[in-house]
């Protein structure tokens, strides 16, 4: 009898799961106003004034190489280097742009996700998107180091500070964080300010991605003119052969898209992207936990059933026992 | 009288004090983490954010701590009274396992000086499935201490206490249930959000709820199992095998549905194949499901079900099972993308060694002072 309650409860349950299931949750749209860079591999020449300047407007120091610094060795993304420039190299490395015997740059730093799963993660709200840049920024006094974002991050791009006692997550806030705000003063990123070719480009995502589009429709070998510095209003252009571009721009849609976009001549996997498909982690993650948990609808019922029974059997077992 | 009395033996044993050793060692690199900061100790890293310490102490250690759970279905919920004897030993173990796995989790935490920031409202992500597993531990671990509370109250001699509590303990039974099955099928969903780095073999997104709060509470099951066994040899206590055997049934049924369920979802979703890629995943995986595989076959005959050994290696089996299937998905086929690896350093090792040595120590001194274990001679 007992055991039948306890199903019918249970039962009860799952009609009330597979009935008020919350809709599936599915990719977030970008921010209205979204600001965002494009990256153009093939323009970039690995000079790395993007990685100075970075450090510069961000106040960090130079990674040194053994004892001295030189220059900055940063080699990858770490608590001291939000931006980097990493290489690509194949066979004989000869050739620009070329996947065989070749080499290519390749830019690292905070994509700054339509659909972040670091936001979807952090149960502290300590990292948000805002609602109008789609800028993903980092509130420390909220955070409390769980590195629950770091698992969450497709492109492993927040740095936990693991040698300071008293460390705290570094991530590109695109020159943006309290005490920077360089695009609420109507500049632009310290990376695309201080980039010589137009290879890190600035400006809203809906221009970068018109301007991506425009890039994989030219013909190789014919002469295009570049900008420089912001693409609705650049500072300067200069003339370039098209390289073979790969039909591909990355961050159009790539789990959900990202406001910094990637166009290049050798394939995104050999340049160290991950494999991601156009579905967000986030919001599979977000449909199961809304599903089961909506207005605490089910655990509510769940305890109403389990309280029902629990209390039944507790009273038999006083009567059997006295 | 209570029908459940301390055990009369001294506090102070040889293993005790070799318990004793390791939690003074561990507590030393502990100190150190927190005067040199995490990097001193661990081999954490960009591409590992989560070592030994999160998916030990927090989702293995939790998971290990299922026992009080498993059983409150059993007596509670399906009103088998006469598992009642198993009962408090396992609340205890429940309570020690997830006090410190939530002290684990404090001493992972980068910025533990905010970790009250969970708590505040105003804070609250409630996309986060990290959010729902901190907030559901944090209230279990009171709703665990309230429900063990009785072998204190009888202790102190309590009675007026003790009467109240009873009255309404049945509501801190039914939460005893709802938070694990919560927080537990939780820490599976926390899979989901890390994607491509989980292996595709672990990787089941949408039935990863179902698969953590299955294999906890196999997991739970198994531990009350052997936390029986081994106290029958270690104090030299009555054998409890005739209760056990009971227990065993509802162990094919869990593993048998697991197992059903696991290879259900690769098949359907066409990952048949990784399963012979001969890599690590694969090797892991035939681990993995062997372990599950031997205690459905050992509990599936009905004699052997009544052998105290075979109950025993069926346990263990379990365990090592539900423990390999966790750190399989969160660290060993982990993979964050080319260029990060990660191994436990030793003093990461000594650090979880310690909290397992005073998780023991405590139990053992619990047991001895409180009346926890039942009566071996019915009074």
């Amino acid at each position: 009898m007992k055991r039948r309650d306890f199903l019918k409860a249970s039962l009860g349950g799952t009609a009330a799961l597979l009935g008020s299931s919350a809709e599936a949750r599915g990719n977030l749209e970008p921010a209205e106003e979204a600001i965002g860079m494009l990256f153009d591999s093939t323009l970039c020449i690995g000079c790395k004034a993007c990685v100075s300047k970075c450090k510069e407007v961000n106040d960090m120091p130079p990674v040194p190489m053994g004892d001295e610094t030189q220059y900055d060795a940063a080699l990858d993304l770490s608590p001291k280097t939000l931006n980097v420039i990493k290489v690509y190299t194949a066979g004989e490395g000869t050739h620009k742009d070329q996947t065989e015997d070749g080499f290519a740059f390749e830019k690292r730093s905070c994509m700054h996700c339509v659909d972040p799963g670091c936001v979807s993660v952090c149960p502290v709200t300590a990292l948000t998107r805002h609602p109008k840049t789609g800028i993903v920024a980092y509130n420390a006094d909220a955070c409390i180091g769980c590195r629950t974002c770091m698992t969450g991050c497709p492109y492993n791009v927040p740095q936990f500070d693991y040698d300071n006692p008293f460390g705290e997550i570094h991530k590109c806030q695109m020159c943006n964080q309290a005490g920077v705000e360089r695009i609420d003063n109507g500049m632009m990123t310290g990376c695309a300010e201080a980039c010589p070719t137009g290879a890190t480009l600035f400006g809203t995502r809906k221009a970068l991605l018109e301007e991506a589009q425009r890039r994989m429709t030219l013909k190789p070998g014919e002469i295009y003119n570049y900008p420089r510095g912001d693409v609705r209003n650049p500072d300067s252009h200069h003339e370039k052969a098209v390289p073979e571009y790969k039909q591909h721009i990355w961050g159009e849609k790539e789990a959900g898209g990202t406001n910094v976009l990637h166009i290049s001549a050798v394939p995104f996997d050999k340049l160290g992207m991950p494999p991601l498909g156009e579905r967000s982690y986030a919001s599979i993650s977000e449909t199961v936990q809304h599903t089961l948990y909506q207005y605490l609808a089910l655990p509510a019922i769940a305890l109403a059933g389990l309280t029902y029974v629990v209390r039944r059997n507790n009273n038999d077992d006083d009567e059997g026992e006295s | 009288m209570s029908e459940h009395q301390p055990l009369k033996r001294p506090i102070i044993t040889l293993p005790f004090i070799v318990l004793s050793v390791i939690a003074l060692v561990g507590l030393y690199f502990l100190a150190l983490r927190f005067v040199n900061g995490m990097g001193f100790v661990t081999n954490l890293n960009s591409g590992y954010a989560w070592g030994l310490w999160v998916v030990y102490d927090v989702i293995v250690g939790t998971a290990l701590a299922c026992g009080g759970y498993a059983l409150a279905i059993t007596v509670y919920v399906m009103n088998k009274g006469k598992y009642h004897p198993l009962i408090r030993p396992a609340l205890l173990a429940s309570l020690l396992g997830y006090a410190l796995g939530g002290l684990g989790a404090f001493i992972d935490m980068g910025r533990w000086w905010q970790f009250y920031n969970i708590f505040l409202p105003w804070h609250m992500n409630f996309n986060s499935v990290m959010l729902e597993v901190g907030l559901c531990v944090a209230t279990y671990i009171l709703v665990l201490f309230i429900e063990f509370s009785p072998a204190f109250l009888e202790k102190i001699g309590a009675k007026g206490l003790l009467k109240s509590l009873n009255k309404v303990l049945f509501l801190f039974i039914a939460l005893g249930v709802l938070l694990p099955t919560m927080h537990q099928s939780s820490l599976g969903t926390m899979l989901i959000a890390m994607g491509y780095k989980v292996h595709p073999l672990w990787q089941t997104l949408h039935i990863q709820p179902l698969l953590a709060v299955l294999t906890a509470l196999t997991m739970g099951f198994a531990v009350v199992v052997f936390e029986a066994s081994f106290s029958a040899v270690g104090f030299r206590r009555p054998s409890e095998t005739p209760l056990l055997a009971g227990l065993g049934k509802a162990i094919v049924g869990l593993l048998g549905a697991y197992l059903i369920i696991r290879f259900a979802e690769i098949i359907l979703q066409g990952k048949l194949g990784l399963i012979f890629a001969g890599d690590l995943g694969s090797l892991m995986f035939f681990l993995e499901t062997a372990l599950f595989a031997f205690p459905l076959l050992v509990l599936l005959s009905p004699q052997r079900r009544q052998s105290g050994p075979y109950l025993l290696y069926a346990a263990v089996s379990m365990l090592l099972a539900g423990a390999l299937y966790r750190f399989n998905a969160f660290l060993i086929t982990y993979d964050p993308g080319p260029g990060y690896s990660y191994f436990p350093s030793v003093s990461e090792i000594m650090v979880t060694a310690g909290i397992v040595a005073i998780e023991i120590m405590a139990y053992l001194v619990v047991v001895k002072m409180f009346p926890v274990l039942h009566n071996a001679d019915p009074a």
